[in-house]
């Protein structure tokens, strides 16, 4: 069954490609069936699992499954960000095979991903997900496409590369590609878990690594921008917490403080750039980069206490979160786009006049983003804080704050920022006087705001009630 | 059906093939048809070719049996040799009209017909290499090959390009045989034998002969012939010039069959004195030199090309270097199985270019601007090959690139070699992608659509498939090597 939610997107992806079965119906089939059938996966996650020998010598297998909770919410996050995906954009004419093949494919790449639990799968499907993401941006892309999609291509080339480097040197070490021999490896961890880092991290857009991703972003279709800043990114994260925090614990507490810097940059510097951003999408992209500095920081805590029970299903509560959130951003601001031709913040003004319930979810998704309470992002980030803290107090440590609490302050104040351009960019766009630009937009139909709706309603739920995730994580 | 009886009939069907060509009037690229359905059939009979691998029991007469062997590692190469030269007659014929337009002054195909009957013999020739046993016979099949080739480089006789590599093919060729019989030479006079199967046995049991400067000298001088085929640095210098001025096929044929048939008999030649302590870890660290340095020279000198066959030539010096690499540290079944995805990439890779620079007559990456819009299937079984190249997982080329690293890993190899090859496979990512830049990103020079004659298209198909499924399954492939 696990193997359905893989090969599902993929043969449709060939099928649309290659046979010309109608693209936008069997891409929104086979969208649609992967969340039902996830959905019944997640309800019975110990039944299902597939093992498949691909070779004997070194023994790699095919193995899918819901290896634990965290690879239930990852796989639910890449189904429900699928269907969105595949309600979103505006399909050039004559692209349609190409614009949901590869939509597909990334889907399948990132599912396979999250429910492999064999190292060598893990990174191969990842790339898999990768190629279309490149080739998606520079045909199809908004802007100087080429230079955009070339450096992203390089970028995350380059990170896979070093990743590939450190798994391998891990598996050497271990004698197993199979996540469940996983254990610390004897020799060379502090190696290991630079390779790792940088290599998850350059993925993940962990500072100094970040400057391909807010270009990709504003430039890629929104599919893709979507798919990619939702679920593929997570990737990184999501094999730090699986691989590298057990395969290299010592090392990764040796390169620590360098990680606490590039977090804390990641929050504050780049929040800073995202304030001074003039185009909404570019302003979404910067603060996608700024908000992986949150989920750095859990595992920051992680990695400095390994007894910290919080920290992982903060991880996790964020990742989900912010996948959907930052979906559900690109989604309408390409419909702004669509409606009004341009992005430029000075440009638009007053659309809430025109296209009202856009306003409105824009308004709800700027929220979540801030770290409204009620919605997903509030419970992760309020958990990313209290992880931060875990295990201090004023007795055990004299009164001393350690690195992860200063860098927890420090922290807090990315709330601020995130507050400061959220809002500036939602007045600017949706208050004041209507202008040129908008004043002929017409508003969103039904299925535009589908998929927007959809994802919010999954905000809702998850920040009412974030037990729903929490539970799995146990 | 005794195995070198193959060799034989492969010899026989090339000389028939020239009798018939000579004595029959037809259209010259129906021959290149009937040598690769006669190849077919011969592939087939290998199938039942004894003595099977493994199998105990000496049936190798005793005329032949100091001169022949044939194990698993034979028969693979042999498959090799006979799929590589199958699908380079069937590029030939597709390449026809290039090649009657330089080959003849009335641009007719009178002066073709050798053209589809020598790679017949030289595919003899890499058989018998794949089975050599002795340092004498492995000297004769590997000159069979070379003069062979000679005809084959330089067939275009009025296109200066294809003139000119031929002649440093030629000279650079000869210059490389001169090393190869005066490193025989020397090994001969230090071990007193050619057969390679006891020279381990010899050395182990005299061990005074080991730290004598004539063998290694011998060993030296081998190493540079050998590398000169291969294409390993510092030997390379030939190779883009003589891949890029070659008629398309040719340069497939060099660029695979070639090399492997030269990594078959690099194994066989050095493997005995991998085994004889005191030479083989001088024998490594010259080996892991010439990695390093080929590794270098072909990712660094690739990122700048922009001619696409002039790419796959550094690109084929690129695969060298992780081929030699994988056999410095004594994984021969690594340097096997790469070979084999080798093989599927290069080809499907000299099939499109083929045809491309056909159509576009010219050879350059601009040729394949816009090739995704103007033929999608074309241009996705290209992305899937460059990926393959590039080492991309889920296609076979990375698993090639997989065993060298393991093998790289588990005996402990060195910083500084691990990072040449890990910046390597990052150079190589960068330049084979440029090719998809082009296709995918770049406007169409013109509207005119690219056609893909039948033969070609069924190729591509197998040859892609093939890329996928080994890049999923590759255990089937694993254990052809394994015998």
């Amino acid at each position: 069954m696990l193997l359905a939610l893989v090969l599902i997107p993929l043969i449709a992806a060939v099928a649309i490609f290659f046979f010309g079965v109608p693209a936008r119906m069997s891409a929104i089939v086979a969208a649609a069936l992967n969340l039902a059938i996830a959905l019944f996966a997640a309800s019975s996650p110990d039944t299902v699992k597939i093992s498949l020998q691909v070779l004997a010598d070194p023994n790699i297998n095919l193995n899918l499954a819901l290896y634990d909770g965290m690879s239930t919410v990852m796989m639910m996050l890449t189904a429900i960000v699928t269907l969105a995906a595949v309600f979103s954009g505006t399909c050039p004419d004559g692209r349609e095979k190409l614009w949901f093949s590869s939509s597909l494919l990334i889907a399948a790449g990132a599912m396979g991903a999250f429910l492999s639990t064999d190292i060598f799968f893990f990174y191969a499907f990842h790339e898999l997900a990768l190629i279309p993401t490149f080739l998606m941006i520079g045909i199809l892309g908004r802007g100087d496409r080429k230079a955009t999609a070339w450096k992203i291509t390089i970028y995350l080339g380059l990170g896979s590369i070093v990743l590939l480097a450190g798994l391998l040197l891990a598996v050497n070490q271990i004698g197993s590609f199979a996540f469940e021999d996983l254990k610390a490896a004897g020799e060379h961890q502090n190696a290991i878990a630079l390779l790792l880092l940088v290599g998850f991290g350059t993925l993940v857009s962990l500072f100094p690594f970040h400057s391909w991703a807010a270009p990709a972003y504003a430039s890629a279709p929104a599919p893709i921008a979507m798919l990619h800043a939702g679920v593929l990114k997570k990737f990184g994260l999501y094999g730090l917490l699986r691989v590298a925090m057990v395969v290299c614990p010592d090392g990764l507490n040796h390169w620590l403080t360098l990680l606490v810097w590039a977090l804390l940059a990641n929050i504050i510097w780049v929040g800073l750039v995202t304030i001074s951003q003039k185009r909404l999408d570019t302003m979404l992209g910067n603060s996608s980069v700024m908000h992986m500095g949150y989920i750095f920081l859990a595992i920051a805590a992680l990695i400095a206490n390994g007894e910290n029970h919080i920290a992982l299903p903060a991880a996790v509560l964020l990742m989900f979160a912010h996948g959907i959130s930052i979906a559900m951003s690109f989604n309408l601001v390409d419909r702004i786009e669509n409606r009004t031709g341009t992005l430029e913040i000075s440009q638009l003004g007053g659309l809430a006049k025109t296209m009202p319930s856009l306003a409105f979810l824009f308004g709800l998704v700027a929220m979540a983003s801030i770290g409204l309470p009620g919605l997903a992002n509030f419970a992760g980030e309020v958990m990313v804080f209290i992880a931060g803290f875990y295990g201090w107090s004023w007795d055990c440590c004299g009164g001393q704050l350690g690195i992860i609490q200063i860098a927890t302050i420090i922290s807090l104040w990315g709330v601020v920022i995130s507050a400061v351009y959220m809002l500036r960019g939602y007045r600017n766009t949706f208050q004041g006087p209507l202008v040129k630009t908008t004043e002929n937009a017409t508003r969103l139909t039904l299925i535009e705001k589908a998929p927007a709706i959809f994802l919010a309603a999954v905000l809702l739920i998850v920040g009412l009630y974030p037990n729903i995730i929490l539970q799995l994580l146990k | 059906m005794q195995s070198y009886h193959l060799e034989f009939i492969t010899v026989g069907l090339g000389f028939f093939l020239l009798m018939f060509e000579a004595f029959t009037n037809g259209k010259k690229s129906q021959l290149g048809l009937y040598a690769a359905a006669g190849l077919a059939v011969i592939l087939a009979l290998l199938a039942f070719a004894v003595p099977a691998p493994g199998s105990s029991g000496q049936s190798i007469p005793a005329w032949l049996e100091n001169f022949y062997q044939y194990d698993a590692q034979a028969r693979f190469y042999k498959i090799i040799a006979l799929l590589t030269t199958i699908a380079v007659l069937l590029m030939s014929v597709d390449y026809s009209k290039v090649l009657n337009r330089f080959s003849s002054e009335k641009k007719n195909d009178e002066n073709t017909g050798e053209f589809y009957c020598l790679p017949i013999i030289a595919c003899a020739g890499l058989m018998w290499m794949a089975s050599a046993k002795s340092l004498v016979s492995m000297f004769v099949a590997l000159e069979l090959v070379t003069i062979t080739f000679y005809v084959l480089v330089t067939y275009m006789r009025r296109n200066v390009g294809s003139l000119e590599a031929g002649v440093k093919y030629l000279i650079l060729g000869a210059l490389s045989t001169g090393f190869l019989v005066y490193g025989i030479a020397w090994i001969y006079g230090s071990t007193r034998t050619m057969d390679l199967s006891v020279m381990a046995e010899f050395l182990n049991s005299h061990s005074e002969l080991i730290s004598q400067p004539a063998l290694l000298f011998g060993l030296a001088l081998m190493l540079i012939a050998l590398g000169f085929k291969v294409g390993a640095a510092p030997m390379q210098l030939w190779i883009p010039d003589v891949y890029q001025g070659a008629p398309t096929p040719i340069t497939a044929f060099l660029s695979v069959a070639s090399k492997a048939a030269g990594f078959c008999v690099l194994m066989r030649v050095f493997s005995p004195f991998m085994e004889v302590a005191g030479i083989s870890d001088k024998l490594q660290i010259a080996l892991l030199i010439i990695a390093g340095a080929t590794l270098l020279y072909g990712n660094l000198a690739a990122i700048s090309q922009s001619n696409f066959k002039r790419l796959l030539a550094y690109s084929s010096i690129a695969h060298a270097g992780f081929l030699i690499l994988g056999f410095a540290y004594g994984d021969q079944n690594a340097v096997s199985f790469y070979l084999g995805t080798y093989l599927l990439m290069t080809l499907g890779a000299f099939f499109i270019l083929s045809i491309v620079g056909q159509q576009a007559e010219s050879d350059q990456l601009s040729a394949f601007d816009g090739l995704g819009k103007k033929n999608p299937v074309l241009a996705m079984s290209m992305t899937i090959i460059a990926a393959a190249l590039a080492g991309v997982p889920l296609t076979a080329g990375f698993y090639g690139k997989f065993f060298v690293f393991m093998a790289a890993l588990k005996n402990g190899a060195n910083w500084p070699i691990l990072v040449i090859a890990f910046a390597s496979v990052a150079a190589g990512f960068y330049y084979y992608f440029k090719v998809l830049r082009n296709m995918y990103w770049n406007a169409p020079a013109n509207d005119t659509a690219i056609v893909v004659p039948t033969i070609t298209k069924v190729c591509l198909i197998v040859l892609t498939l093939a890329i996928l499924i080994v890049g999923v399954y590759p255990q089937p492939l694993q254990c052809l090597i394994g015998g």
